[in-house]
């Protein structure tokens, strides 16, 4: 009998199987096909202090193995996802949540995550300073390593639940940024947010997406975010959620030798609603194949001789 | 939502880059006319959203239109291939505010999911009249299949080369109607919108990630409130739209 348990600051996920933020909405879409409560655990969908539509249509681009997204942070607001969603989503998950932060200011990151590191349903925070998809938010707190710093600080101020902070790859030096964290206090890491990536379109020469460019993400971009969790791991002590193009059991594995704790599952639940739970049932098939018999004994295994 | 496979029994161009595709497998995961089924083909990341033409419990009418690469992928699929459908997806037409005299308007590929719409109205002992909108006369698709389920078919091109020549609303004047459904393009749905004189339903198109309300990537705002066109449209009513 394998063992799939693996732990974030405490936090005992019966499998390290999570679904990305942004692609999972609050569950319940989901759970119209399979009891979700087989999952890790799950990212819902980010949240801001205030409502937001988002960004214009087209938001989405199709790539060879992946996806471009512009969606823009839409969501309905802290307050509406605190007294609507939450209580719904209760009733289709009965395990800790992680809860995706978005923010444009710094005050406005740490009142979102004051408010919700209240619900009891929230087991970790998740700060996404690496949205490519809005301007001033998000992304310009990701590529400069004092503002990273400065939010996770702000954050913990006001917050008693792990903080995980999830990085951009768009910079030049990805490692710094995630020390700068770690230092400031966070409890985790979850990288890779997208890459700012661009379609245009033969017929009309003109891009596909309305807002020009957006976050590339799927199968594509998975050997980028394995190396940079791996290069991650050499330099932070806090645990790594690895994530970027994870569609398989395999997958899954490459991204824990290569420093990840857990891992979170994007783009691919877009294309096949089931894979999450598919990844699940696979997940001790392949590691009795590659002689393992505890997922948490392989997390970084690949930096070992 | 339901995912099944289905195996491709035939396809065939109908018209210009219209290719009628029919399929054998469970459709129980479809519940309403105008909903669509979101394709995954091999070599393609995302799926195909392609609107429901027709349906019984184990057969599936699709007409699409050949657009881009994924589509003449498809098109290219031979009899007995399998394919990985997700159905059941979006809401659909609601029948209940037809009265007895609906108009169905379809224009170019939005002709197709007015045909199980016509087919369930008229069983329903309504009395509805369909007008097609074409370009062309080769663009011209299902008039004799309308006519078959007993509706009064009016067809335009807009370059006169068969039927009344102009655009849909060209054959709306002078026509007594209880309600109206449509799909069709943009620039088609603002003139239907304007010329209509009664209430309606509009079934909308917007590239998609999921197409079952996962990734807010189809969202659209209107009188009710930011929808998203795969999960709570793609029909949206008259009084609803923002344009």
């Amino acid at each position: 009998m394998v063992n799939t348990k693996v732990t974030l600051s405490g936090i005992v996920l019966d499998n390290p199987i999570i679904p990305a933020s942004g692609t999972f909405g609050y569950g319940y879409e989901y759970a119209e096909l399979y009891d979700i409560n087989c999952l890790g655990s799950f990212s819902f969908k980010g949240t801001t202090a205030e409502p937001r539509f988002g960004n214009p249509t087209p938001r989405i681009a199709e790539c060879p193995a992946g996806m471009i997204n512009s969606v823009g942070l839409q969501n309905p607001g802290v307050d509406k996802v605190i007294s609507e969603e939450l209580p719904k989503l209760k009733a289709c998950f009965n395990k800790p949540v992680i809860a995706n932060v978005g923010g444009f200011s710094l005050e406005e990151y740490a009142s979102t995550c004051e408010k919700l590191d209240k619900e009891e349903q929230v087991g970790i925070l998740e700060v996404n300073i690496s949205c490519p998809n809005v301007h001033n938010g998000g992304m310009s707190f990701g590529t400069d390593y004092k503002m990273a710093a400065e939010v996770t600080r702000k954050v913990k101020e006001v917050t008693t639940k792990p903080v995980y902070i999830k990085l951009s790859p768009n910079v030049t030096d990805i490692v710094s940024i995630a020390k700068a964290c770690e230092e400031a206090g966070a409890d985790g890491i979850s990288m890779i947010n997208t890459l700012l990536g661009m379609r245009i379109d033969l017929k009309t020469k003109k891009p596909v997406i309305a807002n020009k460019m957006g976050g590339f993400s799927g199968s594509a971009i998975m050997p980028v975010a394995l190396r940079m969790v791996y290069q991650v791991y050499e330099a932070v002590n806090i645990p790594i959620i690895g994530m970027g193009g994870i569609t398989t059991a395999k997958d899954v594995i490459e991204m824990m030798l290569a420093g990840a704790t857990a891992v979170q599952i994007g783009a691919a639940n877009l294309v096949n609603p089931y894979v999450c739970k598919e990844i699940i049932e696979t997940l001790p098939t392949e590691m009795a194949r590659y002689n393992i018999n505890s997922l948490e004994e392989i997390i970084g295994g690949a930096h070992n001789g | 939502m339901k995912q099944e496979i289905f195996k491709i029994k035939s396809q065939q161009t109908i018209a210009n880059d219209i290719v009628k595709m029919e399929l054998e497998g469970n459709t129980d995961g479809i519940t309403a006319s105008g909903q669509f089924v979101n394709i995954k083909l091999d070599g393609f990341y995302l799926r195909r959203p392609i609107s429901v033409c027709d349906y019984d419990k184990n057969s599936l009418t699709l007409i699409y239109k050949i657009v881009g690469e994924g589509t003449l992928a498809m098109s290219k699929y031979e009899e007995g291939a399998e394919l990985d459908i997700l159905m059941g997806l979006g809401n659909g037409y609601d029948l209940s505010k037809s009265g007895d005299a609906p108009l169905l308007i379809g224009g170019g590929v939005g002709v197709p999911p007015m045909y199980n719409l016509c087919k369930k109205l008229v069983s329903e002992g309504k009395k509805p009249t369909v007008i097609l909108g074409f370009n062309s006369k080769c663009d011209v698709f299902y008039e004799n299949e309308f006519a078959a389920l007993g509706a009064k078919v009016l067809v335009t091109t807009a370059d006169g080369s068969y039927g009344i020549k102009g655009f849909v609303t060209d054959a709306m004047d002078g026509l007594d109607y209880t309600y109206f459904y449509t799909c069709g393009p943009e620039p088609m749905f603002k003139a239907v919108y304007n010329a209509s004189k009664t209430s309606g339903q509009f079934s909308f198109e917007e590239r998609m990630g999921c197409g079952f309300g996962a990734c807010m990537g189809c969202s659209c705002k209107t009188k009710y409130g930011n929808k998203r066109i795969c999960k709570d449209g793609p029909v949206l009513e008259k009084e609803e739209i923002i344009w």
